[in-house]
C-alpha cells in the first residue's frame, strides 16, 4: 500500500515537474508546479510530517502559487519566444544535467544501501505540538529573526512595486 | 507489509532538483525561471523531511519550516523586482536584461 501510494505521487511529481520545464506559456507551468507541491505534500504525511504537509498547502500550493499566478496575470505574459540557443549550451546541457542526476543518485545509494524503509505511521513525531514545542523552545532564536526577515520582505516587496507618486 | 526505501525518496528529491536546475538553466522566460528555482527548494524540502524520518527526529521539520518562509519572502520580493523590471523594459526574457554585461 505504502509502495503505491509513493509510486502514484511521485509519478504525478515527476510528471508536474517535467511540465513545468517544457511548458513555453507560464501559467501552464504554474498549474504544473502545484501539482507538484501538492502530490509532495502527500509523500510529507506518508513520512509523518503532518503540519509540514499541512504548511506546504497553505503556505506554497495557496499563498505562493497565488502570487506567481497573480503576477502572471498583471503582466499579461504569453508563451515565450523562441529564441537562438548557442550551440555548446544545446550541445552539453542535457549531459551535464544528466551526469549531475547520475552523481546525486550514486551518493544517494552509496549512503543508503539498503534496510531503512518507510511505511505510513513509523514517525509520529511530526504533529503541531511536536514542530511547535520545538520552534518555541530549541528554536526561538532562528524563529524571531526569521519575524524580523518577513517584514524586510514586506517593506521591500512594497516599495519595490509601488507605483512613483509625481 | 511492504515498504518504501528511504533511498527512493531521496532519488525523488534528486529527479526534482535536476529538473529544477534544468528549468533554471534552460527557459528565458523569467517567471519560470523563478518557479524553477521553487521547484529546487521544494525537492530539497523532501529531503529534509525524509532526513527527519530516517533519524526519528523533529529538527529537520523546523528547516523545512525555516525554508518555506523564506521561500515565501524571497517570491514576494522577487516577483515585486519583476514587476519593477517588466516595467521598465517592458519584457520577460532574461536575455534581454543585460544592462551589467557590458
Amino acid at each position: 500500500m505504502d509502495v503505491i501510494l509513493f509510486l502514484i505521487f511521485a509519478a504525478i511529481a515527476v510528471v508536474a515537474a517535467i511540465n513545468v520545464v517544457v511548458q513555453t506559456h507560464p501559467i501552464s507551468s504554474a498549474v504544473s508546479l502545484i501539482g507538484v507541491m501538492g502530490s509532495l505534500a502527500v509523500l510529507y504525511l506518508l513520512l509523518g510530517a503532518e503540519f509540514i504537509a499541512a504548511a506546504q498547502v497553505i503556505v506554497y500550493a495557496g499563498a505562493v502559487m497565488v502570487l506567481f499566478v497573480f503576477v502572471i496575470m498583471l503582466l499579461n505574459a504569453g508563451a515565450e519566444a523562441r529564441v537562438g540557443r548557442s550551440f555548446v549550451a544545446s550541445l552539453l546541457g542535457a549531459p551535464v544535467l544528466i551526469a549531475l542526476l547520475a552523481v546525486l543518485a550514486w551518493v544517494v545509494e552509496r549512503i543508503y544501501p539498503r534496510g531503512t524503509t518507510v511505511h505510513f505511521g513509523g514517525f509520529t513525531g511530526g504533529s503541531a505540538q511536536a514542530v511547535g514545542r520545538a520552534l518555541f523552545t530549541t528554536y526561538l532564536l532562528p524563529f524571531e529573526i526569521t519575524s524580523i526577515l518577513v517584514l524586510i520582505a514586506i517593506i521591500g516587496a512594497v516599495v519595490l512595486a509601488r507605483k512613483e507618486i509625481d | 507489509m511492504a515498504q518504501v526505501p528511504v533511498s527512493w525518496f531521496l532519488s525523488l528529491s534528486a529527479v526534482l532538483f535536476v529538473l529544477g536546475v534544468a528549468g533554471f538553466v534552460f527557459r528565458r522566460n523569467i517567471i519560470t525561471v523563478f518557479m524553477s528555482i521553487e521547484l529546487m527548494l521544494n525537492a530539497v524540502n523532501l529531503s529534509f523531511v525524509t532526513f527527519a524520518y530516517q533519524r526519528q527526529a523533529v529538527d529537520a521539520h523546523l528547516f523545512v519550516f525555516f525554508v518555506m518562509v523564506v521561500a515565501a519572502a524571497e517570491a514576494a520580493v522577487g516577483l515585486a523586482i519583476i514587476l519593477t523590471v517588466f516595467k521598465n523594459r517592458a519584457t520577460l526574457n532574461i536575455d534581454e536584461v543585460d544592462s551589467m554585461k557590458n
